[in-house]
């Protein structure tokens, strides 16, 4: 062979095992790092901003006095090395110091989005590291039978979750009490899904992305005056069809013909 | 006695310090000392320096992550340290990955697999090709590309923090080495590695060979992970500058002939 064809071969081997390589380790990336319902400690950066952040250097799990922080090993199926909670097991008792963030070298946890925007002291009850959602269904409560495991475990105690008095129907003597979460003051720590009494729990924590959803800007609260500001955003788009194309007057003279 | 000491001082000294660095971290975890928090990703020095794996600096930099003032400091000092004493000298006196390479590569010369397998199929070009991979993928993805597939740092991590399936990945790496290639995945592969060799081009600290005392027994030839750095040996008395040299210093210690030994790099080519 020549040495241009051999050069040429060689090229193309190396350009081959590149792709190879390139698109398997991509592919195997975007997997692991697709994964959403991943709880992070508090103070996280937004999840694809904390993928790229965090060095994974596991400081912010040994800063944590509960051990409620763990790092993700090989076969724990979440992005390796990153650190996660599970609060079932041992939530997050919410530190009024909140050791885990200044440690952060890279700012994946942001020290500033844990602290007051005046003082600059930090507060742990900015911290938003998902919210508590209730399945109705399996909560007790709901049934009528007298439980607020919950709402006494709640460190932000009668502002993240609140009791609802209604009349229980079926004994018409009764009152259901049931816990309702207000996501503007849920920190997702996660103690009451610890607390619950139920065998799987009925409260449980997920980072707010999957436990929210969003209206849009196309329905307001008309009698909310700071709703009404989220009508500067909305966008109108018209729409021409064949029915619409003249004014509806006009349809209406033309005795709907181009209806039928 | 004298003669063990002799013939594997750096070994021993090696193992100590990668044995040492990894105590202090699993310390840290363990029962909260403070001498080195975190890992080798990124540690805290005393509570007071910040130290930073500079290549997932580099890769975080891809990913368009804003960079903390410590992160680039830590990456900094580290760079700057590694790249005085011998970029690759991270490599062969505190990755956690090297007793696991070296394991392999003793099995081999015991077995005699090297006299068998004389030729290596593959570059060690590769390195500098997954660097330009984990920068790609990094910039395309967003997110750091080798620290999430990083065998190292399923190692220490795992020293630190618990090892789960980590054992597969220390087990993959020494049967390639082992069976697959000679000095694989550190000599071949690793971008860190060939990070290393790159920013320790320049290095300080490196192996001077003497030629008039070589007696062409090429014994540190068998032992050294990365050979081509020797092509000098028995030819001229010159120091060892490739960067890809570890500074393992197995070639001083299994030398007979003083032939090989440590010295400061020589600013000037040809004195």
């Amino acid at each position: 062979m020549t040495d241009r064809r051999k050069f040429l071969l060689n090229m193309a081997r190396s350009v081959g095992l590149a792709g190879l390589a390139g698109l398997t380790w991509s592919a195997y990336v975007d997997e692991v790092t697709a994964s959403t319902l991943i709880l992070r400690p508090p103070g996280a950066l937004k999840e694809e901003d904390f993928l790229a952040t965090c060095i994974k250097c596991g400081m912010c799990v040994e800063a944590c006095p509960y051990d409620t922080l763990l790092l993700a090993k090989p076969g724990d199926h979440k992005p390796m090395g990153t650190p996660y909670f599970v609060p079932r097991e041992v939530p997050c008792y919410m530190c009024p110091d909140i050791p885990c963030v200044p440690v952060c070298p890279t700012g994946a946890l942001d020290e500033k989005s844990v602290s007051d925007d005046k003082s600059g002291e930090l507060d742990i009850n900015k911290a938003d590291m998902g919210l508590a959602v209730i399945d109705d269904e399996s909560c007790i409560a709901f049934w009528g039978i007298q439980c607020d495991a919950c709402y006494r475990a709640c460190p932000i105690f009668g502002d993240a979750i609140t009791i609802e008095y209604t009349k229980n129907e079926r004994t018409g003597k009764h009152a259901f009490m049931k816990p309702i979460v207000h996501s503007d003051h849920c920190t997702g720590c996660g103690l009451c899904e610890r607390a619950c009494v139920t065998e799987k729990p009925a409260i449980f924590v997920l980072p707010r992305e999957n436990a929210l959803g969003r209206a849009g800007d196309y329905y307001i609260k008309g009698w909310d005056k700071n709703d009404e500001k989220r009508l500067e955003n909305a966008t109108s788009k018209t729409t021409t069809t064949e029915i619409s194309k003249d004014s509806a007057t006009d349809s209406l003279n033309s005795s709907m013909e181009d209806l039928y | 006695m004298k003669t063990l000491w002799n013939n594997y001082r750096y070994l021993i000294l090696r193992r100590l310090v990668q044995i040492s660095v990894m105590v202090l971290y699993f310390g840290a975890n363990a029962w909260g000392w403070t001498i080195l928090m975190g890992n080798l990703s990124s540690s805290n020095f005393l509570g007071l320096i910040p130290l930073s794996d500079p290549y997932a600096a580099l890769q975080m930099l891809a990913a368009g992550a804003l960079m903390a003032t410590d992160l680039i400091i830590g990456a900094l000092i580290i760079t700057v340290a590694y790249g005085l004493i011998g970029g690759r000298m991270f490599c062969s006196w505190v990755c956690p990955v090297n007793p696991i390479t070296d394991a392999a590569n003793f099995l081999r010369r015991k077995l005699g697999f090297n006299q068998i397998q004389k030729r290596q199929p593959a570059t060690r070009n590769m390195r500098y090709w997954a660097i330009a991979l984990s920068l790609i993928i990094s910039f395309a993805l967003g997110v750091t590309a080798f620290e999430f597939i990083s065998p190292i740092s399923m190692v220490h991590r795992g020293i630190i923090f618990g090892l789960g399936f980590g054992w597969a990945a220390i087990l993959v790496i020494f049967l390639f080495d082992l069976f697959v290639l000679k000095n694989g995945w550190c000599g071949h592969i690793c971008p860190l590695g060939g990070f290393y060799a790159l920013t320790g081009k320049f290095s300080l600290l490196r192996v001077d060979h003497n030629e008039e005392n070589c007696t062409a027994c090429m014994k540190c030839k068998e032992v050294c992970p990365e050979v081509q750095v020797l092509y000098m040996i028995a030819k001229n008395s010159e120091q060892v500058l490739d960067g890809e040299c570890t500074n393992c210093a197995r070639c001083i210690e299994v030398c007979d002939d003083d032939a090989l030994e440590f010295s400061i790099r020589k600013l000037k080519s040809g004195s």
